[in-house]
């Protein structure tokens, strides 16, 4: 309508100049171009229109929301892991592939030491490495700090990419774009991909919904192609995460749902026997996962399917030969018994022998999440490994959660082999959710998309029952007196006089729970996960930013000021911050990977100090590293922790009970607290002169702002160790081994 | 690329006359000489004043300054100057000094000449006015000190000034930074009184005289030295110049042993912790513009920028006070408004008239590196630096460099305070290579669109 009023308009123009048209046909065709008339675009050119702009929107979103940090604070790595991935892909564009791979770090596990090369997911230092290098050709004088630092924003735009594709796959293009927006912002996601969290989670996202949609695509069309996308998108993620644990066994179980549903076909088999016989052969090239798609336990879902995939297209066959129903049945009989019991017995002789590992401690206790808790102390006392409270799932999905349900019963609606993955794919991932708090991350991209599915099919319901009724009363306007037949629709339409009310209330109804959502999902980004936990920010009194910047004060000075061939210990949290900004050598650090070290140091941190100065002289220990908040008040400082490394320790050492330490069951660090704990090396390291300070007005000295308490033993001695370095604020102290040399 | 000679306008041959020298050192006689020594910092200023007399027949264009050759290394800056007229009307005219070798040197001494303005006649006197700098002179003594102590040191010099020429009568003083002087060496007439230690005056000493003595005393100022620094300054034709300074601090005073307790020094700094400095004043010039400080592990926030039409004074805190020995690197970076610093002189070049030497208060440079990055596709650099300093040219590239920029590198060693003058660097440079890089970008931009339309234009599909 309006195009066509300005027609005349334009129409003057083109008419002033019309004589001459004749004579200069290309400049004729230049105006043509030029005016408005051309340049309206046909429904579908429009659609394209909006769907890139939008999709180029939300690209941009996914990447700036995610700054906050940045902005805030500075380029920097966050919290813990990230320190490592940092170090690693600094060694590795320093100096190449090869020492890489065959990198042993001498700097971690004193004096074990540490195979990089062998037991890392290299596809995140990949990646970066790679994108480092392409800047670095373009002549982009980029630092690889910065390209860490943005990895996981620029990863998370893609994934918004791969959603919309996926949601077009399994839907349509409408729940693909509602996809890509909700999965944009949602916080599940981005408390892993805030910019400076350089983790394996933040590219590991991207490969797993990347491969999930491959293999869908290839269960859809049947190509071969598409198959082997999806193989070498599982190679990304097996390189990228161990995660991949789960694709390897969440698609053997929705072939086997298809299977057990009569779906079975032959665009199955492609898809599925193309995807697991190369992502198997290539996920066997990375050394840290080697052979254990053929050798552990936790691959033998996929296995055992692979096979049953073969059996069931022998058997189609043989059915297809024979002809014959009731030879066929007998033929059945025998082949599935044939066929379970070899599987079980080679099943049985792998693990009886020992070529198949059994499942490992992480993959039990996924499956019982009390199990950790009692066997596995190191897993338990992560607190991203205990089980997920409501309300985390509330801040994390916020309205998804009631969208999903929603979105499930629009799948189960229109059931196809995608809408059966996605189904597949979303309650699993809800239950490992469930069971920890970090696997949150795993569901997000399904709870996205189920829940885009229920969006956009609601709203696109409510707009065709809003768009038919102005239709018919369009047509009824201008034609007046049209057919019976719209007359009759017309009748039946307005026989419903509150539903057009209702659906524009229900419209606006999703309106307002959609931007609930972006504003909850904004606040969230800024106030909880944008913090870098290395530095810290405080109002001060008067309204100002104080910062707490005592790690890295710390870390500096260990790094600037101690012989480079000190060794350090700490807890295992600091030990990849210590080796990567203190560049220091540390006994245990966060890639706990043997047990009985870790435990070493928890029972050097809870004997009294003479044993203690024994077990640190064993290790060649030059320092020793607290972190202590009591001053300031921070809580999740080493005294904090330390039950845990009570129980670690005393998981291996008898020696360290628990009780010793705790009075009646309670853990506290003032006069009533067990003599034992008052005595312990933590105990005196943290505390060491904090009886003579003033931590607040009005309470006595040696006041515990952590804790809220005044502290028992304010007469602390140190026979062995001396004070080396404390920071002005927070990291209470570190103190040096007088004779360890 | 090599090294390339540039000469310096003040930089002379060395030992031009040898011979006319040794034969003139009995001509002249220094009638009176004042000695002030300032140890108040860890470097060590010296104010000679010298009244010399040419009492030969020949006029004498030289004067000899005459140093031990322990003291010649410490040695940073010497600098000379000439007093004209009489007491009220007094003016100072600067004269050139240049390391010189004499032939008859005993000790393995060496040398600088002054060269005077006007030749001295027979029977002329003249006054020189010579500030000489010295670091790493003071010797921290106990050389290992503890938290709660102070730090000593030693300074070792002659009671008589050194002097290839007789002096009739002289004094030394020695400023020190308290009244704190644990013991000196006495050559009478020796008097220590306030925070001033004076010998002399003495009498009718013939050349080379040396009286050695050490002074140890009390000196808690921070002895701030930067081990490297490296400072590059990179020019941008659209109008900014941004300078990257790499620091390497340390306190070179008596290194600290034992523990460090934070209680106390958050009590009492300025006594239990004496001897430590926390924080350093770097004087930038003003209209300064995104500054940082920052390290290798991120940003250190604990920072000051104070700016006025004048000057711009950053004062920075390393991460942890500063204890005898210990060490912090650092980097500091800041912009600049391009027209304050480039101007173009009458044949038609460019030149960049930047200050020489560290912005930090009070430290000492032990080797200063800086680099002047040109912007791509200038030509001809030379430079003109008041001191002798090596050169040579590099190649860096920058953001969507294709040729690389060319970089003129100068480095000193022992840089003091006082070296900060100006020095230029001049280059041709023709201003349409400015465009060359905007030009990629929008022709990157036009090529991806096209290929974008040529997409989807052309059919490519196999099936028909």
């Amino acid at each position: 309508m309006a195009v066509t009023k300005t027609e005349p308009i334009n129409g003057s123009t083109t008419k002033s100049s019309a004589p001459p048209l004749q004579s200069m046909p290309l400049k004729s065709d230049l105006l043509s171009i030029l005016s408005l008339k051309s340049l309206r675009l046909k429904t579908k050119q429009q659609e394209l229109l909006i769907r890139v702009s939008i999709l180029c929107l939300v690209y941009v979103l996914a990447f700036i929301t995610r700054l906050f940090s940045v902005l805030r604070y500075e380029s920097m790595i966050h919290e813990f892991d990230p320190y490592f991935n940092y170090r690693t892909t600094l060694f590795l564009t320093q100096k190449g592939f090869y020492e890489f791979w065959n990198w042993f770090d001498s700097e971690s596990w004193y004096p074990l030491g540490r195979i990089i090369g062998g037991t890392l997911y290299p596809g995140l230092m990949v990646t970066a490495a790679m994108m480092y290098w392409g800047l670095r050709f373009l002549r982009f004088a980029v630092h690889i700090r910065e390209v860490c630092v943005l990895t996981a924003p620029f990863f998370a735009s893609n994934t918004t990419l791969v959603a919309y594709f996926f949601g077009k796959e399994i839907w349509d293009t409408g729940a693909g774009l509602v996809a890509a927006v909700l999965i944009a912002i949602c916080p599940g996601y981005i408390s892993r991909s805030v910019a400076g969290s350089y983790d394996n989670e933040g590219v590991a996202i991207f490969a797993l919904l990347l491969t999930f949609y491959l293999f869908v695509k290839a269960v859809n069309t049947g190509s071969l192609a598409w198959g082997l996308a999806s193989a070498f998108g599982y190679f990304y993620m097996v390189s990228a995460w161990g995660g991949y644990v789960f694709i390897i066994n969440l698609i053997p179980l929705y072939v086997l749902a298809l299977l057990i549903t009569g779906r079975y076909s032959m665009r199955l088999y492609v898809a599925y026997n193309c995807m697991y016989v190369l992502g198997m052969l290539l996920a066997m090239q990375i050394r840290f996962v080697g052979f254990q798609h053929v050798q552990s336990g936790e691959h033998m879902a996929a296995m055992g399917v692979f096979f049953l995939m073969q059996v069931f297209y022998f058997l189609d066959w043989v059915k297809h030969l024979l002809n014959d129903k009731k030879l066929f049945e007998a033929f059945l009989r025998i082949t599935v018994t044939c066929a379970v019991g070899v599987g079980a017995i080679a099943l049985g002789v792998g693990t009886a022998s020992g070529y198949i590992s059994p499942w490992s401690g992480r993959f039990y206790s996924l499956l019982d999440p009390t199990y950790a808790k009692d066997h596995i102390p190191i897993i338990a006392s992560v607190s991203e490994h205990q089980p997920t409270a409501w309300s985390s799932f509330m801040f994390d999905f916020h309205i998804l959660l009631f969208l999903f349900p929603a979105g499930l019963y629009f799948c189960f609606k229109r059931l196809s082999d995608a809408t059966i993955f996605i189904v597949m794919y979303g309650l699993t991932s809800m239950y490992f959710a469930g069971v920890m708090v970090r696997l949150i991350l795993v569901a997000t991209p399904a709870v996205c998309l189920i829940s885009a599915i229920a969006v956009s099919a609601t709203i696109k319901n409510l707009t065709m029952l809003l768009r038919t009724k102005s239709k018919v009363s369009q047509t009824g306007s201008t034609k007046g007196t049209g057919g019976g037949k719209t007359s009759s629709k017309a009748m039946l339409d307005q026989s419903q006089p509150f539903q057009r009310n209702g659906a524009i209330a229900l419209l606006f109804g999703a309106f307002y729970l959609l931007s609930r959502y972006a504003i909850h999902c904004t606040w969230v980004t800024s106030e909880a996960y944008s913090s870098p936990s290395i530095v810290l920010a405080a109002r001060g009194a008067h309204g100002n930013r104080v910062i707490f910047d005592d790690y890295r004060e710390a870390y500096y000075w260990l790094r600037q000021n101690t012989p480079p061939d000190a060794k350090v210990m700490s807890w295992w949290d600091y030990g990849y911050q210590i080796t990567a900004m203190g560049n220091r050598t540390v006994i245990v650090d966060n890639n706990t990977w043997n047990n009985t070290h870790i435990a070493t140091v928890g029972r050097a941190m809870s004997s009294y100090e003479d044993e203690a100065y024994e077990i640190m002289r064993s290790l060649d220990v030059d320092y020793v590293l607290v972190v202590f908040g009591g001053v300031t008040g921070y809580s999740s400082d080493d005294i904090n922790k330390f039950l845990w490394m009570v129980r670690i320790g005393g998981g291996v050492f008898p020696v360290i009970k628990e009780p010793d330490y705790l009075v009646n069951g309670e853990y506290r660090v003032d006069k009533g607290a067990a003599p034992k704990m008052l005595n312990c090396l933590m105990y005196k390291l943290s505390y060491y002169r904090f009886g003579e300070l003033m931590t607040e007005y009005g309470k006595p000295p040696g006041y515990d702002r952590a804790r809220g308490v005044e502290i028992g033993n304010k007469d602390i001695k140190l026979e062995h160790l001396e004070e080396a370095f404390t920071t002005s604020k927070l990291d209470r102290s570190y103190l040096q081994g007088q004779a360890a040399k | 690329m090599g090294p390339i000679v540039i000469p310096c306008s003040n930089y002379k041959g060395k030992g031009q006359d040898i011979l006319a020298a040794s034969s003139s050192n009995n001509q002249i006689q220094i009638l009176n000489a004042e000695r002030r020594i300032d140890l108040s910092s860890h470097i060590v200023k010296v104010f000679l004043t010298l009244k010399v007399e040419n009492v030969g027949t020949s006029p004498a264009s030289e004067i000899f300054l005459a140093f031990p050759p322990s003291q010649a290394d410490q040695l940073a800056l010497v600098k000379a100057q000439a007093a004209i007229g009489k007491k009220k009307k007094k003016s100072y005219v600067h004269l050139d000094v240049n390391p010189t070798q004499l032939p008859d040197a005993p000790n393995g001494t060496k040398y600088f000449s002054i060269s005077l303005l006007n030749p001295l006649s027979s029977g002329e006197t003249a006054t020189l006015e010579v500030l000489y700098i010295l670091t790493h002179s003071l010797e921290p003594f106990p050389a290992e000190i503890s938290q709660l102590e102070s730090q000593l040191v030693y300074f070792r010099d002659s009671a008589l000034i050194l002097s290839p020429y007789h002096i009739k009568q002289q004094t030394t003083f020695i400023k020190t930074p308290s009244t704190k002087v644990e013991s000196f060496t006495r050559v009478e007439p020796t008097k220590f009184a306030g925070r001033e230690l004076k010998y002399g005056p003495y009498e009718d000493r013939p050349p080379y005289s040396f009286s050695p003595v050490i002074v140890h005393l009390e000196n808690n100022s921070p002895f701030a030295v930067v081990e490297e620094l490296l400072r590059e300054v990179e020019i941008s034709h659209w109008g900014n110049l941004q300078i990257t300074e790499h620091y390497k601090l340390v306190h070179a005073g008596a290194r600290h042993k034992g523990v460090f307790s934070r209680v106390d020094y958050q009590s009492r700094a300025s006594v239990k912790g004496a001897s430590s400095f926390k924080h350093l004043l770097a004087s930038l010039p003003p209209r300064v513009h995104s500054v940082y400080y920052r390290d290798e592990i991120g940003n250190i926030s604990s920072s000051h920028l104070r700016t006025d039409y004048r000057k711009s004074e950053l004062e920075i805190e390393p991460r942890y006070p500063l204890f005898g020995g210990w060490k912090a690197t650092f980097v500091i970076g800041y912009g600049l408004p391009l027209e304050d610093f480039l101007f173009e002189s009458p044949d038609g070049k460019r030149y960049l008239n930047f200050s020489f030497g560290c912005p930090l208060a009070q430290t000492v440079v032990n080797k200063l590196t800086i680099k002047v990055v040109l912007p791509e596709g200038s030509k001809d650099p030379s430079a003109a630096v008041p001191y002798p300093v090596e050169q040579h040219l590099e190649t860096k590239y920058s953001y969507l460099d294709v040729v690389g920029r060319t970089v003129l590198v100068l480095e000193k060693k022992n840089v003091v305070p006082e070296h900060i003058t100006p020095f230029q660097v001049y280059y041709t440079f023709k201003p349409i290579f400015m465009l060359a890089e905007p030009l990629m970008l929008a022709s990157v931009y036009f090529l991806f669109f096209m290929a974008c339309v040529a997409y989807l234009q052309i059919d490519i599909s196999i099936r028909k």
